[in-house]
């Protein structure tokens, strides 16, 4: 009993020991979102509340957490409360399979892509919970245009990170990293990297593909009836999820916590902070896609994802699979 | 191995009582939730069994793709309603015995398997697979493409096929449908857009469009 105990306050621990970060980051990217965002378009962004106002996460989110939460009286109450709660919880269980180095990982599984895989596409229930739970003609609208824009997505993404397995060989988040020491996946995979980052972007529905909330013509869309702490839990879950998408893409192709190059200047940097810094690269190119691109049609949305990425990257497999069987690449088991 | 056990418990528990939940409750759309938590709870069962390739692909496949489509239907269709109608009038009633039919079948087929299984322990057997060295991903992708591709190419054929079944049944062409198309938007010239004419007085022009 005392074993198991000690087991269980040791993995306590851990987990604490990543969420928190986890957690503060999301709040501090906000701000950091929200800077890039007021820079491209000449404004200065949030800068009173501390230092740059790099506490206005904290603001906001204590502003958040003393507003009342309103319940519509029609609403279905049950599913209206699970949905931010599942939103929230499955953007961060996901973080259990990240490798922050070859030893920093919580929890090691042979089938860790695969993981990170299904837990973004149980993603979507949040939203369709919430919309339909609302009983309320906006939500409902942008629930079903979100669940169709990140099934459809999820399709080409699969395809992609097939490509990066037939190179590596292991579903294993760690092998795929150690795979890249001679060369990362962006310089053979590079139009695969440029298709992940925009099917990533529609994943999370992130702008330009932010028509599940389109304020302008559906109020928000899902959230529309949302207030309070149960709004806040779906902004930091999607803002996790957008953690958690730059992380895979830096897993996938940017060598993860390898060094861009394995000599003096690079190596004096620890290995945690290289994932970081890559996180933060990507993030940034969110943050600047969302200030510079205008929001897609629906229809120009869904033809993008099923008639040119689907194909494409489809297209790709084939030329990954041929290339590797005919110079005798293919990893070894 | 207590732990184990106990986490098995609860996930078969509430794998059960969640399929029995699809069948009973009066909301459509908390049914096909409950199966949603259903198909999460075996892709446990399976992880816990040691299968957590086939937990991973069951819950990416069923949970992720299936049951969001189940819910899109459910949703849009306002079935509780048409649900209420099929049972108060006599249509209900001559369903019945297909029902009847399709479940003793379903039975007969699950004696069999149970039986099997509880009476012919060689019947398990048949995997000669080695299951220490290697996962389960590698072992599985070691048989499936090899011994047992022409299972693999059917069932891929049969979901071809009911794929396009379920196009060509839904499929209408619409007329006067606009749509875009960004190579003839991009091919456009001036001289195709832009048409200078001289209008005689007091007569106005006629424009085809």
């Amino acid at each position: 009993m005392q074993s198991y105990l000690n087991i269980l306050l040791f993995e306590v621990y851990r987990v604490l020991f990543l969420l928190v970060p986890v957690l503060v980051s999301v709040a501090m990217i906000v701000w950091l979102d929200r800077r890039v965002w007021a820079f491209v378009q000449k404004r200065r962004g949030p800068n009173v509340v501390g230092p740059f106002g790099l506490l206005q996460s904290l603001a906001d989110a204590l502003k958040y957490i003393f507003k009342e939460i309103i319940i519509p009286a029609s609403s279905n109450k049950v599913i209206f409360i699970l949905a931010p709660i599942v939103t929230m919880t499955l953007a961060l269980i996901a973080w259990a399979v990240i490798p922050f180095s070859e030893s920093f990982v919580l929890s090691n599984i042979n089938v860790g892509i695969l993981y990170i895989f299904a837990v973004s596409s149980l993603g979507v229930y949040g939203i369709i919970m919430g919309g339909w739970a609302s009983n309320s003609k906006y939500p409902f609208l942008g629930a079903i245009r979100s669940a169709a824009q990140m099934v459809s997505y999820e399709v080409s993404i699969g395809v992609i990170i097939i490509n990066v397995l037939l190179c590596v060989g292991s579903l294993n988040l760690t092998d795929i990293v150690l795979a890249q020491e001679k060369i990362w996946f962006v310089i053979p995979l590079f139009p695969m990297f440029v298709i992940f980052f925009i099917s990533a972007l529609a994943e999370t529905n992130r702008p330009p593909f932010d028509l599940p909330e389109a304020e302008a013509e559906l109020v928000s869309g899902y959230q529309t009836e949302y207030s309070g702490m149960m709004y806040a839990m779906f902004w930091l879950g999607e803002y996790a999820n957008i953690l958690l998408m730059c992380a895979l893409g830096s897993i996938l192709f940017l060598g993860g916590w390898l060094s861009p190059l394995n000599m003096y200047p690079f190596d004096i940097i620890p290995s945690p902070l290289w994932l970081i810094l890559k996180i933060l690269l990507l993030f940034i190119l969110f943050a600047l896609v969302k200030a510079i691109v205008p929001r897609y049609r629906y229809d120009q949305l869904m033809k993008l994802g099923w008639k040119i990425f689907l194909p494409f990257s489809l297209v790709w497999v084939v030329l990954t699979a041929g290339y590797l069987l005919y110079f005798d690449l293919l990893p070894t088991v | 191995m207590i732990a184990h056990a106990i986490f098995f418990y609860i996930f078969s528990f509430i794998a059960i009582v969640s399929a029995i939940m699809v069948t009973v409750s009066k909301n459509t759309v908390h049914s096909v939730f409950f199966l949603i938590l259903d198909f999460i709870s075996i892709s446990c069962l399976f992880i816990m069994i040691g299968a957590e390739f086939l937990g991973m692909i069951m819950l990416i496949v069923y949970v992720g793709a299936v049951a969001v489509l189940f819910l899109f239907v459910v949703m849009m269709l306002n079935v509780a309603h048409q649900k209420n109608i099929f049972f108060k009038s006599n249509q209900g009633s001559k369903h019945i015995p297909i029902g009847l039919f399709v479940s003793l079948i379903i039975f007969f087929e699950l004696i069999i398997v149970v039986g099997g299984w509880k009476y012919k322990p060689e019947l398990n057997n048949i995997s000669s697979l080695e299951t220490t060295s290697i996962s389960n991903t590698h072992s599985i992708g070691y048989v499936l493409y090899t011994d047992y591709i022409h299972l693999f190419q059917l069932s891929g054929m049969i979901l071809l096929v009911a794929m396009i079944g379920a196009i060509i049944l839904t499929y209408r062409k619409r007329e006067g449908l606009k749509r875009q198309s960004y190579f003839s938007q991009i091919s456009r010239e001036k001289i195709d857009g832009v048409d200078l004419v001289d209008v005689e007085k007091n007569k106005g022009i006629k424009i085809d469009v």
